[in-house]
């Protein structure tokens, strides 16, 4: 580990000054002629778990993946724990960490290997018992020496989940994690999560379609449409504005813009 | 400049976990070691023959004798370091871990360090094994060269990676697209370094071109070794300043590539 390293992971000025684990101020996100992030604004508490929702093209991956650091906005900015994306990505890196399905872990690696190599390069103290854990916590003994090629849907899932988990991040950023899962091992890997959430205080920022999924774990919902924020409240608060029972006829009113109806009808 | 401000504080940890990376999905594939043999020994076979029929049947030949096989040896350690670059970082590419690596603690210069390596372990599994066949098949031993070989091997290998590092910055904005690039770009390199014929074959004016690539260096001093029995120092140390300076322009142009990913989203979307 480098002075530098030790130094990020130890909170610094920027987190004692900034309490949002993330602050998006005017993010703007222009792909030629497509504004796929067009002027959002919202910061994220340390410790909640905040639901991003949204049809296909609403601009939840661009958000998250301007928040990793993996694209880079037109304009406007992003803080993450206190430190700003991408220019001072190297304070906050080790800290954060992401599950997304636009990633794979190596496939002839076995997921022993795969873990061993991102513990290392996440610094992960003790790491043959970190995994361990992670293994008995995500229930992959059977497979840990198995190749992750070799693994089914599920399997990979909390695969990619227990490499999110490596390093214990301060912030989880989770696109879809639970696409392609059976509805035990979803529930499964929910239940998993909140867990982590309570034990670490960690924030969670979670990108899905699935809006059980999103009322049973977030405390906040981001809901995007073209680009923008079309609403950001508790999901009780959202659905009680939208005279809905659930997100997904929420979901429904915003996708087939029938917002202002429902708004209305609810006043 | 943000990218640069990246690269302070190196972590040996991390770059030797990028090595085991690649050490894990080298042993767990008998195809890709096998790979790294055949074509090294493939090339030493057909042109030590070739060196053997020619030196019957011209007396330049029978003089510089080695040359040819020599000359082989040196191209693949040129061809087969960037490829052993370009290899492991396509690797990433189609595992699709590419976005898990740019979203992890290692930076750019770090994985770009393993990368170079991983080229040195995979050319002495493919180069060893290949210079011992010319030694029990033609009697050419590469060894004997001594010290100049380290000169002609230090200029090749850097000339290799800075060609790694940039073809790698390309695919890394175009995605896979553009992986064509890594198996051919050193073959526009091959006519005008002069690998198996001497800088003065060519035109005049195609001769300055040839003089700014420091492969050109090595396979001259190699010729001037073999043939004349003298090693050319200030050839050696012009391709060094070169190399120097390729290094630095092609990490350049790779932070600015990934940059150029950035903006455009390159990263999530690594496919064709």
């Amino acid at each position: 580990m480098t002075e530098n390293d030790k130094a990020s992971s130890r909170p610094t000025v920027a987190d004692r000054i900034s309490p949002a684990a993330i602050a998006v101020d005017h993010l703007v996100k222009v792909y030629k002629q497509t504004r796929a992030v067009d002027d959002i604004s919202f910061s994220l508490a340390r410790g909640s778990i905040t639901g991003l929702l949204g049809g296909n093209g609403a601009g939840k991956t661009t958000t998250i993946a301007m928040i990793m650091g993996l694209v880079l906005p037109t304009s406007g900015r992003v803080q993450v724990l206190g430190h700003r994306m991408p220019e001072d990505s190297a304070a906050v890196l080790g800290r954060m960490n992401f599950e997304s399905p636009y990633v794979d872990m190596p496939m002839r690696l076995t997921v022993r290997q795969n873990l061993t190599v991102f513990g290392k390069l996440y610094a992960v103290k003790n790491l043959a018992d970190r995994i361990a854990e992670l293994a008995e916590d995500l229930d992959l003994g059977d497979f840990i020496d198995r190749a992750n090629g070799k693994l089914s849907a599920g399997q990979k899932t909390r695969v990619a989940l227990a490499k999110a988990l490596i390093n214990q991040p301060e912030l989880l950023l989770l696109d879809e994690p639970t696409a392609s899962l059976d509805p035990d091992t979803a529930d499964w890997v929910r239940a998993h999560l909140e867990r982590y959430r309570r034990n670490k205080n960690a924030t969670i920022l979670l990108a899905s379609h699935n809006m059980l999924e999103v009322e049973r774990l977030c405390d906040r919902v981001i809901i995007m449409k073209r680009g923008r924020i079309e609403d950001d409240d508790a999901p009780e608060a959202i659905m009680a504005r939208y005279n809905r029972t659930t997100l997904e006829e929420v979901f429904l009113d915003v996708a087939r813009g029938r917002v202002n109806g429902a708004k209305e009808a609810a006043r | 400049m943000t990218e640069l401000s990246l690269h302070r504080g190196i972590s040996v940890h991390r770059i030797g976990a990028m090595i085991l990376r690649y050490w894990y999905l080298l042993m767990s594939s008998w195809p890709r070691l096998l790979e790294l043999l055949y074509w090294p020994a493939l090339q030493v076979i057909t042109w030590g023959f070739l060196q053997l029929y020619i030196a019957e049947n011209a007396n330049f030949f029978a003089r510089a004798g080695g040359t040819l096989i020599g000359a082989v040896i040196l191209w693949d350690i040129l061809f087969r370091g960037q490829l052993g670059f370009s290899i492991s970082f396509l690797e990433e590419m189609w595992a699709r871990n590419i976005g898990n690596l740019m979203m992890s603690p290692v930076k750019p210069i770090e994985f770009l360090l393993s990368l170079m390596v991983m080229s040195l372990i995979r050319l002495a599994i493919g180069i060893i094994p290949m210079t011992l066949l010319a030694l029990v098949l033609f009697h050419f031993n590469v060894y004997a060269l001594g010290l100049p070989l380290i000169a002609f091997f230090c200029n090749l290998i850097f000339t290799s990676w800075s060609v790694g590092i940039f073809v790698s910055g390309l695919v890394l904005r175009n995605g896979l697209g553009a992986e064509s690039i890594v198996w051919t770009l050193m073959f526009a390199i091959l006519p005008l370094a002069c690998v198996y014929y001497p800088v003065s074959v060519l035109p005049a004016w195609l001769q300055y071109v040839a003089w700014a690539l420091p492969p050109t260096y090595a396979f001259e001093g190699m010729r001037a070794l073999l043939i004349e029995h003298a090693f050319r120092t200030d050839l050696m140390l012009e391709a060094l300043a070169i190399n120097a300076v390729l290094l630095v322009a092609s990490f350049g142009a790779f932070l600015a590539l990934l940059r150029s990913a950035r903006r455009h989203g390159s990263l999530l979307s690594s496919g064709e």
